[in-house]
C-alpha cells in the first residue's frame, strides 16, 4: 500500500487582517502554515500505512520555504518528502497546478513504486478552491472521492475502498476501485501533535526536490504559461452601512421595542 | 520564470505595492521597488500601483476561434424530485449573463428519469434544456457526470458553464474544468461580462479578506461554480424550453464508483430553506446558552445557526456554521446574537433581507449591517424577548 499525501503551504488567514484606513492586506506577522484541512490528510495517510503497511510519502509544490510544511509533514510521521519547485511553476491556477503535481506523482512512481491511495485537503484556506483534487484524478486517470468524512475499509487484495463523503443534506457511501483520490473534511480524524522525538528524526528523512526538468513536463502547461485563468483585481470586501435602527438601555425597554419590529417584519414571514 | 514586471521609469516609489504584496517578495531598493522570488504572479500589487508601474507578463491567444462558443449553460443539480434551490438562482444569473451576450440560457439535465422536471426549469427561465437519462445515472458519480458533460460541452460549444458551489457542483466542476483544459473559478460571489465576451468572475479570497475579480480570457468555456443563496431565485414564467436528448455511449467508459447507500442527516428546519435563523457566537459564554438561543428560535419557528467561534468550541455542531467555510444563508431574518461580524461570518449571511443583532459591544461591526439591533447582554436580552413574545402570542 503506498500513499502520497498532497500539502500546501498557506499564509495563516486568521492572522490576515484588513487595514481599515488603507483597505490593504496587513500582512505583518502573518505566519505560513500547513493548510489545516491537508493535516487531516497527512494524519489519515499515517493512519492507512500503519495499518497496512508502507510509508507514507508527502508531496507540496511552493517556493524554497514550502519545505518548511514538508518538515511538519515529516515530524508527524511521513517517512519521504518531495518539494516540487522550479520559477517555472509561478503564477500556476489550479489546472496548471493540477497538471504538475500529477505529472510529478506519476515521476515518483518510477522510482517509488505505484500508488494507491493520493491525499489531498478538501480546500486550501488561501484560495478556497478544492479543484485541485478533482484535478490531480483527472491527469492520472483515477477516479476523484471528495470530501471524504471516513475511510469505512479497504480491502488492499481486491483493491477497493469503502468511504463516507459528507454532503449538505446527508452522507453518502461509495464503493471505489483503487487506486483513487481522496479529498478529506476535517470530521475524518484529529491530527497528531508531533514529539520532539519525531522532529528531530524527521531532520534525517529525504526531502528530494523536482524541478521542471526532472518531472519533464513542457514549460507552457504549468506556471503562468499553462494557466487559464487569470487575476485581474484584487480588492477589499465593501461593507454598506445600513443605518439601522440600535437600541440602547434598559433591557427590559429594547427587548420590547425589538420584538415590536419583529413582529411588524414577521407579517410577512410564518411567524 | 517570470515575476510581475516593474516599470522602473514609471514607479515613484511609494511603496503602496509593498503593503499589499500577500507574499512579501516586493521591498524597496534606491527608492525603487524590486522583487524577489517569492513572487507567485497573484497580482494584487498591480491595482495598489497608482502609477501603472507593475504588470504581470501575459499572452492573449488569437481570440477568433473563442467565437465559436455560444450559450450559457447551467449544470442541474437534482434530488431526483426536483432541483436544487441554486439551480434556479443560476438559471435567473445566466438570464442576465444571456441577455449581454445576447444568446440563449441552456441547462444540463442528467440523471434516470429526470424528465419531469424539464418544464419546471422551462417555466425558471431556460430556454433549452440539453438531456441524457439513463440507468447509470441514477445517482450523482462523478465519472459517468463528468464524461457525459464533456462531450456535450465539445458537441455544443457553449461559452459559459455555471454550476453551484455544492459539494456536487464543486467536485462536477472540478473534474469537467481539467479534462476539457479550461478555466474554472470556485466560489463566486459576483458576476458580470466584459464588451469582449470575458466573464468577470468575482469570489472572496484569503479567509474573506479580500476579493479578487478573476478572468478566463484564452480558453473556451468559462467555468465557474457560484455559492448559493447569493443570487435571488427569479420569477416564473410558463415558457416551454426547447429540448435535446443527448445520447451517450456509456459502454465507452469505465465508471469505478458505486454509490451504496445515501443517509440524509435529521435536521429540524434546515439552514439552506429557513426564513428566520437565530444564531449564535463566542458571546454566548458556554454551551449551555445554546439553549436560550434554542428556546428564542422555536418560540418564532427559527432555524438555529451559529458562528465558527462557536462551533470550533464545540458548542454545536458543523452543520449549523454559517459563513465562508460553513453555509451561505439568505433568510429575511437574520438575528445574529454575540456574534461580531467578522467578514468570513459575513461572507455566509449579509444578503438576508433583513440583519438584526444583539451584542454587548457597540462597536461590534455586525451593528454596521444590522437594520435593528440591541447594544446589550444576549443572556439578559433574549429571554426578555422570548417572554414577551410569548406573552403578545398567546394575547
Ligand atoms: C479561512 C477562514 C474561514 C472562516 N470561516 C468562517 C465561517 O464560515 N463562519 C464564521 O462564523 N466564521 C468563520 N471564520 C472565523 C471568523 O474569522 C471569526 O473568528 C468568527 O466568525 C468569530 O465568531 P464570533 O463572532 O462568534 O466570535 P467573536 O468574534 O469572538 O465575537 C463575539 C461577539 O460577542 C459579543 N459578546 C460577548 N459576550 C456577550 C454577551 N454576553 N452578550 C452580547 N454580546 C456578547 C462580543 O462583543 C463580540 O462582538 C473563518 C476564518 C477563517 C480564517
Ligand atoms: N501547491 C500545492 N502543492 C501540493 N498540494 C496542493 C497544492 N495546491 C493544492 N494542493 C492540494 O489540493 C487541495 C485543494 O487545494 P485547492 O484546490 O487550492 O483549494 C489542498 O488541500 C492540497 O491537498
Amino acid at each position: 500500500m503506498r500513499v502520497v499525501v498532497c500539502i500546501k503551504q498557506v499564509p495563516d488567514t486568521t492572522e490576515v487582517k484588513i487595514n481599515p484606513e488603507t483597505n490593504t492586506l496587513m500582512r505583518e506577522g502573518v505566519q505560513s502554515i500547513v493548510n489545516p484541512f491537508d493535516e487531516f490528510a497527512i494524519e489519515e495517510g499515517i493512519r492507512i500505512q500503519e495499518k497496512f503497511g508502507g510509508e507514507p510519502i508527502v508531496i507540496t509544490m511552493g517556493p524554497p520555504q514550502a519545505e518548511e510544511a514538508l518538515k511538519t509533514a515529516l515530524a508527524m510521521g511521513c517517512d519521504k518528502a518531495y518539494l516540487v519547485s522550479d520559477r517555472a511553476f509561478a503564477g500556476s491556477d489550479t489546472l496548471a497546478t493540477a497538471y504538475t503535481l500529477a505529472s510529478a506523482i506519476k515521476k515518483i512512481e518510477q522510482t517509488d513504486g505505484p500508488v494507491d491511495v493520493v491525499l489531498c485537503g478538501k480546500q486550501a484556506i488561501d484560495g478556497d478552491t478544492g479543484q485541485v483534487g478533482p484535478g490531480i484524478a483527472v491527469r492520472m486517470n483515477i477516479p476523484p472521492l471528495t470530501y471524504v468524512s471516513k475511510i469505512r475499509e479497504i480491502d488492499p487484495e481486491k483493491k477497493t475502498i469503502i468511504v463516507e463523503r459528507l454532503m449538505e443534506r446527508g452522507k453518502e457511501v461509495v464503493k471505489c476501485s483503487l487506486p483513487v483520490l481522496i479529498t478529506v473534511v476535517k470530521d475524518i480524524n484529529s491530527p497528531r501533535y508531533p514529539s520532539l522525538f519525531e522532529i528531530k528524526k524527521a531532520a534525517k528523512k529525504p526531502m528530494i526536490k523536482l524541478g521542471l526538468a526532472d518531472i519533464g513536463i513542457p514549460e507552457n502547461r504549468t506556471g503562468l504559461k499553462g494557466s487559464p485563468t487569470w487575476v485581474n483585481k484584487v480588492f477589499s470586501p465593501e461593507l454598506k452601512s445600513v443605518n439601522g435602527e440600535i437600541f440602547q438601555g434598559d433591557p427590559e425597554e429594547c427587548a420590547v421595542k425589538l420584538v415590536d419590529r419583529l413582529i411588524n417584519l414577521g407579517k410577512g414571514v410564518s411567524l | 520564470m517570470s515575476y510581475v514586471t516593474i516599470n522602473k521609469e514609471a514607479c515613484i516609489g511609494c511603496g503602496a505595492c509593498v503593503d499589499v504584496c500577500p507574499q512579501s517578495a516586493l521591498y524597496m531598493k534606491d527608492d525603487k521597488v524590486e522583487v524577489n522570488e517569492k513572487c507567485n504572479l497573484c497580482g494584487a500589487c498591480i491595482d495598489a500601483c497608482p502609477v501603472n508601474a507593475l504588470s504581470i507578463p501575459r499572452e492573449i491567444k488569437d481570440s477568433a476561434c473563442l467565437a465559436d462558443y455560444r450559450g450559457v449553460w447551467v449544470l442541474v443539480e437534482h434530488d431526483g424530485k426536483k432541483p436544487v434551490n441554486v439551480t434556479y438562482e443560476l438559471i435567473g444569473e445566466g438570464r442576465k449573463l444571456a441577455e449581454k451576450r445576447n444568446t440563449y440560457v441552456g441547462v444540463v439535465l442528467l440523471g434516470n428519469n429526470v424528465s419531469h422536471m424539464i418544464d419546471d426549469l422551462g417555466s425558471y427561465g431556460a430556454d433549452k434544456v440539453f438531456l441524457c437519462q439513463s440507468p447509470v445515472l441514477e445517482h450523482y458519480r462523478t465519472e459517468a457526470y463528468g464524461d457525459v458533460i464533456v462531450d456535450m460541452v465539445k458537441a455544443y460549444k457553449p461559452e459559459i458553464v455555471l454550476s453551484g458551489a455544492t459539494t456536487q457542483g464543486r467536485d462536477l466542476a472540478g473534474f469537467v474544468a481539467t479534462i476539457l483544459e479550461t478555466g474554472l473559478t470556485a466560489d463566486c460571489t459576483g458576476l458580470d461580462i466584459d464588451e469582449n465576451g470575458n466573464l468577470l468572475q468575482t469570489r472572496p479570497a484569503f479567509g474573506g479578506n479580500i476579493m479578487a475579480t478573476i478572468l478566463c480570457p484564452n480558453t473556451r468555456p468559462q467555468m465557474s461554480t457560484v455559492r448559493p443563496k447569493v443570487f435571488p431565485v427569479p420569477e416564473k414564467t410558463d415558457k416551454k424550453p426547447e429540448v435535446i436528448n443527448f445520447d451517450f455511449d456509456f459502454s465507452k467508459i469505465t465508471i469505478r464508483t458505486e454509490v451504496l447507500e445515501y443517509l440524509p442527516f435529521e435536521e429540524k428546519i434546515s439552514l439552506a430553506d429557513a426564513e428566520i435563523i437565530v444564531s449564535g457566537g463566542r458571546g454566548l459564554g458556554k454551551p449551555e446558552n445554546f439553549e436560550i438561543i434554542k428556546e428564542f428560535a422555536d418560540t418564532i419557528g427559527a432555524a438555529v445557526g451559529a458562528s465558527r467561534a462557536a462551533v470550533d468550541a464545540g458548542w454545536i455542531s458543523y452543520e449549523h456554521q454559517v459563513g465562508q467555510t460553513g453555509k451561505t444563508v439568505r433568510p429575511k431574518i437574520y438575528i445574529a446574537c454575540g456574534i461580531s461580524g467578522s467578514v468570513q461570518h459575513l461572507a455566509g449571511m449579509k444578503h438576508s433581507d433583513i440583519i438584526i443583532a444583539i451584542n454587548k459591544d457597540p462597536e461590534a461591526p455586525i451593528f454596521k449591517v444590522a437594520s435593528f439591533g440591541i447594544v446589550g447582554d444576549v443572556m439578559t436580552i433574549i429571554p426578555l424577548m422570548t417572554k414577551e413574545l410569548k406573552k403578545r402570542m398567546n394575547a
